[in-house]
């Protein structure tokens, strides 16, 4: 074959708005989304916290000043103190990692497994995908708080075994999902050419299938990060998960509920509205970027 | 309604501009568009994809998308101007001005209501009450000759084909009379013989009703049957107007020389030559054209052309051109030299695939459908097989079992160079995997959009022909530059690709492994015949060099023409013709054959005489009894052909006949060969 015979084609048509300018569309999308702007600043003054958390506080968050227990928000105390003394703005503020930490860990082993999960059902079909199928609609059944309190109760509450108990409930949701997407790129021919090829079915579902049902992916896992947040500062509350004196939000509401009716509500309601405010923020992004990718 | 004074004209559109909102910058769509239909006038607007079209249409009934707007210019319906008709208070008086046929007729249908409440609608919206509109229509349905249009009332819209769905819709839409029908690509997807029914049927109500037509398509021939004016579009401005058959006889555009020129003719054959293709590219959306819209495309264009944009000069009786140049049109230059194809060397002696007794049943819902019953076909090492047929007639199950995607039902037997071919493509060994490759129709699915054009030819590379590193990157660039992929091009996606280029790297892809046999489905069914013209030509000259075969199917029978050696005819899964493609195309034909040729359009409109077929294809799934065709056939016998299958005789040699009528009377009651069309070969 040479290449000497006729012109090569002369200018290329080179349209806009195709899957390699996806990415730069959806960005350009979400960069003129309001929801998207606020949730994601939510997220990141978090984010900032998570990491440097335990320096940027006025106090360390394990410092006590039995001195000022139980004091009122004020100038030098801006969320008050709780019953040892400690400044709950800086406990706020470092509790971000902990639960960040876990959370972003189940999300993600969940959207790993749930992936694998949903290629081999929605590429495999048959007796697999009958029997796989069958079993995560069992575990879509079980009650996600219930399981987790039950699971991390018998292996011992570490913040290990939330993140892995998180990650295992979740998995059979995000595989429903990406089962559904597999089945419909299945469909298409370019599959068909891989199989005439004769490639392994796991390149077909790794290099072929997988980078093209990266959207859903996308949207499910931001999704799920959300209810992660939740699911994780529940389970600090009922002393499933990290272990004090770790700063943490669900831990330290469980630690001071008993003396809101005392009339310290200060000593909750900051760690209860950090975590609403990071669930809130989660879920603007995710609804952002679930409308940018339609 | 009626009134003394005479009907305005059906539609006037004045200098019309439209233009689309995009991220906040204006671009323009339509430019000075100026035409008119007089009542009861078909007037068809051609053109190719983004050539503006469809938004003509949409503005037309005011329903462009809420980003575009009409930014100049004028359009009148019937004297009204159609600005004044999107209030809802007009709603009664829209229907009686003008109604729309889209191109997919089971959309516009609403699938969980019956038929006869739907059609029904339309009348009670016109002021009828249930059982006047009732009655009405059915004599509606009665009226686009529907045989039976209290049974097809009582039906959903699933229940009927897709020919009798555009039927119900042109009904509906012809229900209030209205001055102007636009139909918009009404038969792009029916199977080439309901086209025709459709098309007569349209033709027939012509002369029933007052109703001026604006027929949109991008298919030339329909055009030219249809219309009595044509309009030319091109980026957005109307290039050429005039009476049909002057337009495509005589152009006076270069774009219309060149539409003209790309598409394969009767009498044109691989051997003959290359096709003629448009060089370049649509100019972009947004690109700044200062002169003419076509000067960069165009071989005639002087330092004025790209200057001063042309004006529609008048160019005789109703015809005018946007060509400084329109006297010397018909000169414009070749862009392919038309040098003759050196014909394939001499076919070797035992054939490069041969499939015995292949039938494949489909189970579904309980009743099994027979995609294919005993199908005997030989393809020869460097011969274009071309399989027609229309749709249920097997054709793609038939490649897809020689690909060994389907497997066929026991019995089946496939052979390569003699060397048995197993069912499924995993169990055949690498020499033959990569001997039988496939070109999809649709580039889109085809190509996995996510990879570049470097990882989807090199992939096929590494796979197929088991190369690794630099020798990989070599030829790669080779075979990219063997179907001219600029070089450029490699890192890209499909996305950023046009169509006629994506398909040049999906035939890459099959002929990394060197293949002997591509299956080709459909390959240019979905790109313009300025580009369907190029990847022909591709194809042809890939054949020429590396001696590979083609199992080419498609329902365009000048496309078949053009590339096959040999052709197959299909219908409900038996093979009912079989031979040379010039016995194939010339009586004595199948009755079968003889229908299909017959249906379809000419450019040049010289008018076939029509072999009607009653009816609709059967279900495969419950065949007729005997010959699978008696119950269309015009040339039936009689009893014999509902009792009697008759067998694949080949009546001379090499061409094959499944029918109970000798050959010698085949011959006698089809005419001799219709002069072939040649006589209008526009300019060449």
């Amino acid at each position: 074959m040479s290449a000497t015979a006729a012109p090569i084609e002369p200018s290329g048509a080179v349209d806009a708005g195709s899957a390699s300018t996806l990415r730069r569309e959806v960005w350009r999308e979400l960069r003129h989304s309001r929801s998207f702007l606020i949730g994601m600043t939510i997220v990141l003054v978090w984010t900032v916290c998570a990491v440097a958390g335990y320096h940027i506080g006025p106090y360390t968050p394990f410092e006590q000043n039995l001195n000022a227990v139980n004091t009122a928000p004020s100038g030098s105390h801006w969320f008050g103190t709780d019953q040892v003394g400690r400044d709950v703005f800086s406990r706020v503020i470092a509790g971000a990692r902990s639960v960040m930490l876990v959370a972003f860990a189940a999300t993600l082993l969940g959207t790993i497994l749930g992936t694998v999960l949903g290629l081999i059902t929605g590429y495999l079909r048959g007796w697999v995908d009958e029997s796989l199928s069958r079993l995560i609609d069992a575990l879509l059944a079980l009650p996600v708080v219930v399981t987790a309190v039950l699971v991390v109760a018998a292996l011992g509450p570490s913040s290990i075994t939330v993140a892995l108990c998180i990650g295992v409930i979740f998995a059979p949701l995000i595989a429903r999902t990406v089962r559904t997407a597999v089945i419909q790129e299945r469909e298409l021919d370019y599959i068909t050419a891989a199989r005439l090829r004769d490639e392994r079915g796991s390149y077909i579902m790794f290099s072929e299938l997988l980078p093209n049902v990266m959207p859903p992916i996308m949207v499910e896992f931001t999704v799920r990060l959300g209810y992660a947040i939740f699911t994780v500062a529940s389970l600090s509350f009922l002393g499933l998960g990290i272990q004090l004196p770790t700063p943490d939000w669900g831990l330290d509401i469980s630690q001071n509920i008993s003396v809101v009716s005392a009339g310290y509500w200060w000593e909750v309601l900051f760690a209860a509205a950090a975590i609403a405010s990071l669930v809130i923020g989660i879920n603007l992004v995710a609804d952002a970027i679930e409308k940018a990718m339609e | 309604m009626s009134s003394p004074q005479p009907r305005p004209d059906a539609l006037v559109v004045d200098h019309l501009d439209i233009a689309y909102t995009v991220r906040g910058n204006l671009r323009s769509a339509v430019r000075d568009v100026s035409f008119r239909i007089t009542p009861g006038q078909a007037y068809g607007l051609v053109g190719e994809s983004g050539c503006g079209k469809s938004t003509i249409a949409l503005a037309l009934v005011n329903y462009l998308p809420r980003n575009g707007a009409v930014t100049g210019g004028s359009v009148e319906i019937d004297g009204t101007d159609v600005r004044s008709l999107r209030d809802e208070s007009h709603r009664r008086r829209r229907a009686r001005t003008v109604s729309m046929v889209y191109q997919d007729a089971s959309r516009s249908l609403n699938p969980s209501m019956r038929i006869g409440r739907q059609v029904a609608e339309v009348f009670t919206v016109a002021g009828a009450d249930r059982r006047q509109a009732a009655e009405r229509a059915e004599q509606a349905l009665a009226r686009v000759r529907i045989s039976d249009p209290a049974g097809v009332m009582r039906r959903y819209p699933h229940q009927l084909s897709g020919g009798m769905q555009q039927r119900v819709v042109i009904a509906m839409a012809l229900a209030a009379e209205p001055a102007l029908l636009i139909l918009d690509e009404p038969t792009t997807g029916l199977d080439a013989t309901v086209e025709a029914e459709v098309l007569d049927l349209v033709a027939a109500l012509r002369q029933e009703i007052s109703t001026a037509l604006l027929f949109i398509s991008h298919n030339l021939g329909v055009v030219a049957r249809m219309c009595d004016r044509v309009g030319v579009l091109y980026a957005g401005e109307l290039v050429e107007q005039g009476p049909a058959r002057e337009v495509f006889t005589a152009p006076r555009h270069p774009y219309t020389v060149g539409l003209l020129r790309c598409i394969p003719r009767r009498d044109h054959l691989k051997g003959h030559g290359v096709l003629d293709t448009i060089p370049g590219f649509l100019p972009a959306p947004d690109a700044d054209v200062t002169g003419c819209e076509f000067a960069d495309r165009c071989a005639l264009a002087e330092d004025r052309c790209r200057t001063d944009p042309p004006p529609m000069y008048p160019v005789g009786d109703g015809r005018g051109s946007r060509c400084h140049l329109h006297e010397r049109a018909h000169e414009l230059p070749r862009s392919t030299p038309p040098q003759a194809r050196r014909a394939p060397e001499a076919v070797a002696a035992t054939p490069l695939l041969q499939a015995t007794g292949i039938s494949k049943t489909f189970r579904s819902s309980g009743a099994d459908v027979h995609a294919l019953t005993n199908v005997d076909i030989e393809i020869r090492a460097g011969e274009t097989l071309g399989l027609v047929g229309e749709s249920g007639s097997g054709k793609t199950t038939l490649a897809r079992v020689l690909l060994g995607i389907v497997e066929a039902d026991a019995g089946a037997e496939v052979a390569l160079d003699g060397q048995p071919l197993a069912d499924k493509t995993h169990d055949r060994s690498r020499e033959q995997i990569k001997a039988v490759q496939i070109v999809f129709q649709n580039p889109d699915s085809a190509l996995n959009r996510r990879h570049t054009v470097r990882r989807l030819v090199g992939r096929a590379l590494s796979k197929l022909s088991g190369l690794r590193g630099s020798t990989r990157d070599q030829r790669l660039l080779e075979l990219t530059r063997s179907v001219r992929l600029a070089d450029r091009y490699l890192d890209l996606r499909p996305g950023q690709l046009s169509g006629g280029l994506k398909q040049r790297v999906a035939i890459a892809r099959a002929f990394a492994g060197a293949p002997r046999l591509v299956v080709c489905d459909e390959p240019t069914s979905a790109l313009d015949v300025s580009v369907q013209a190029a990847v022909l030509n591709l194809l042809a000259e890939l054949q020429g060099k590396e001696q590979v075969a083609y199992l080419f199917i498609s329902h365009d029978l000048g496309v078949i023409r053009y590339l096959s050696d040999r052709i197959c005819v299909l219908y409900l899964g038996r093979v009912l013709e079989l031979g040379s493609a010039e016995a194939v195309f010339s009586a004595p034909h199948h009755p079968y054959t003889e229908a299909l040729l017959s249906a379809v359009p000419t450019v040049d409109g010289s008018t076939n005489e029509r072999i009607k077929l009653d009816g609709e294809i059967p279900s495969p799934a419950n065949p007729p009894s005997g010959c699978v065709f008696h119950t269309r056939c015009p040339r039936k016998v009689g009893e014999i052909c509902e009792t009697d299958e008759p067998p694949l005789v080949e009546q001379e040699p090499g061409h094959a006949i499944r029918c109970h009528i000798p050959l010698a009377e085949l011959r006698t009651m089809q005419k001799p060969e219709r002069p072939a069309p040649a006589a209008i070969e526009p300019v060449a």
